[in-house]
């Protein structure tokens, strides 16, 4: 999942200074499960601007934002609202809002900050557990990525600066290489880790268009 | 016979069978050359070889193999560091060989402090490749002569005499052993270690390495940090990852009426203690903001004179 964090009222406002009248979009997946674009949060945001004297002239939660066919439908029903605003407010993800904008061809505005692609571990708390490689090793480190996880990325072990299992970077954390060591351990796996890991391939990283089938 | 892969008086030392003697060096936040002068000449003749940190700790500083260069202008032997936060595997490449052309023989392979640690901490850290895929890129490059990709160098490849660091504190111990390992498969010439205090520990990682086979495999130079003052100490003890410094030690410099002494004391016990040890060729000083002491040191713990070539 995209995990997005909701601007500040007083940043988003700072970018709405020239508008009047405001669309607000949300999104029914990520930002919904984020509640940084659900139906609740752009209630709330409506009052919010509505109480500062700004003019809301409609609102949609998008099925999700990404989609390109799905937006197009739900927003044709809502066009003179859309076309009478200055501004649209995306409560989406960073992909989500350049949909929108594409869709309309109006200036957008994005609600959110996009972070990660990440896992809930609970309500309101994510983790980035992948970082969209496009090579993936998981199946030599346990099932725990080092590329997303290790703050400088190590293939081949963890660095010096591990103790404890925390990682020195953000001592808060647990040091990944730590714990793909003692998984591998105990299933007496620890062969996998001899290998020297190759450089990786970043190009795979850069793929910008997938046309599926 | 020996056989020596470059001109390294560093290499001559370890493959002829002696005890190295190495120090280290910090370049200045400056352009001022005489920073780097002033330091070597303290260093000069009681060390094979000068390490050249690059931007330690993740600070900014002036460029590790322009300091080389001003070394062999003064016929000090420079191993310049290079670590992998700040270049991608273009620039890592590139500036080996330009390192090489000016006449450096020795390169010692990081992956480098977190850039979270230093004074920019709002760079984009690189970290294209690891430590143990850069001294496999750097052995590509002089035995095998091509680059990572596979393509040919079209002129002489350079003569590089090549480590790596070990820190035999972390934990699982296992995982230290298994990174050294794979550092001399991938073509570690020598191996220098974390700062050693806690020598019963470092004696315990190093039955493990001759267990393995691997002081036969390369040279394993102890790392020693002579400590100033008990807040270096603690700071060390507390503060700095992967730093193994007992109580005790901190204790001495804590209660010394003369740190100064106390610290070059403690230094000294640990070195002797060091040479005793089966598996270790040499000792890396690393004297940072203290290069003064270093002759002294090796003066002491019967290192001098080092041989000359």
């Amino acid at each position: 999942m995209i995990i997005t964090r909701q601007r500040s009222l007083e940043d988003i406002l700072a970018s709405l200074a020239d508008a009047d009248t405001i669309f607000i979009a949300g999104c029914s997946e990520c930002a919904t499960l984020c509640r940084t674009g659900g139906e609740p949060e752009v209630l709330a945001m409506k009052e919010a601007l509505e109480a500062t004297g700004k003019k809301v002239s409609g609102h949609v939660v998008l099925e999700p934002a990404c989609h390109l066919l799905n937006d197009k439908r739900l927003l044709k029903p809502l066009k003179t609202e859309v076309e009478e605003a200055d501004i649209i407010l995306s409560m989406s993800c960073g992909n989500g809002t350049q949909t929108i904008a594409e869709v309309t061809g109006a200036e957008v505005v994005p609600g959110n900050q996009t972070l990660f692609l990440g896992e809930i571990k609970r309500i309101g708390v994510f983790e980035r557990n992948c970082m969209l490689c496009g090579e993936c090793v998981l199946e030599e480190t346990g099932g725990l990525c080092p590329v997303a996880r290790c703050p400088k990325h190590m293939l081949n072990g963890p660095c010096g600066g591990s103790e404890g299992g925390k990682c020195e970077v953000n001592p808060e954390e647990e040091c990944i290489w730590h714990n793909i060591y003692e998984k591998l351990e105990k299933a007496g796996k620890l062969d996998k880790l001899k290998k020297i890991q190759p450089p990786k391939d970043w190009s795979k990283s850069e793929e910008k268009i997938l046309r599926a089938g | 016979m020996i056989f020596l892969r470059t001109g390294s008086n560093l290499e001559r030392v370890l493959v002829g069978g002696g005890f190295a003697f190495t120090s280290e060096l910090g370049p200045p936040k400056g352009a001022d050359p005489e920073k780097i002068r002033s330091k070597g000449v303290l260093l000069k003749d009681c060390s094979d070889a000068v390490n050249i940190t690059d931007n330690q700790t993740a600070i900014a500083r002036l460029s590790s193999i322009a300091a080389g260069k001003l070394l062999l202008d003064m016929d000090i032997e420079p191993v310049i560091q290079i670590t992998c936060r700040d270049r991608n595997r273009l620039a890592l490449q590139s500036d080996i060989l330009g390192a090489a052309s000016l006449g450096m023989k020795n390169v010692l392979c990081l992956t480098g402090d977190h850039q979270s640690f230093g004074n920019h901490p709002q760079a984009r850290g690189v970290f294209d490749i690891d430590s143990i895929q850069l001294i496999r890129a750097f052995k590509m490059l002089r035995d095998e002569e091509v680059f990572m990709s596979g393509d040919k160098l079209r002129a002489s490849p350079p003569k590089l005499f090549i480590g790596g660091v070990a820190n035999p504190f972390t934990d699982p111990p296992g995982a230290s052993l298994l990174r050294l390992e794979k550092k001399i498969d991938a073509g570690a010439d020598f191996i220098q270690t974390q700062a050693i205090f806690n020598v019963h520990r470092f004696a315990e990682w190093m039955d493990e390495v001759r267990d393995r086979g691997l002081d036969r495999r390369t040279h394993i130079l102890a790392g020693v940090s002579p400590v100033k003052s008990p807040r270096i100490a603690a700071r060390m003890r507390d503060v700095i990852p992967g730093m193994d410094v007992p109580d005790g030690i901190v204790e001495r410099m804590e209660g010394a009426q003369d740190p100064l002494e106390e610290g070059f004391q403690i230094s000294l016990e640990i070195m002797k203690e060091l040479k005793s040890i089966k598996g270790v060729h040499g000792m890396h000083v690393m004297a940072i903001l203290w290069e003064s002491i270093v002759q002294r040191l090796a003066e002491e713990a019967g290192m001098l004179p080092r041989p000359r070539v």
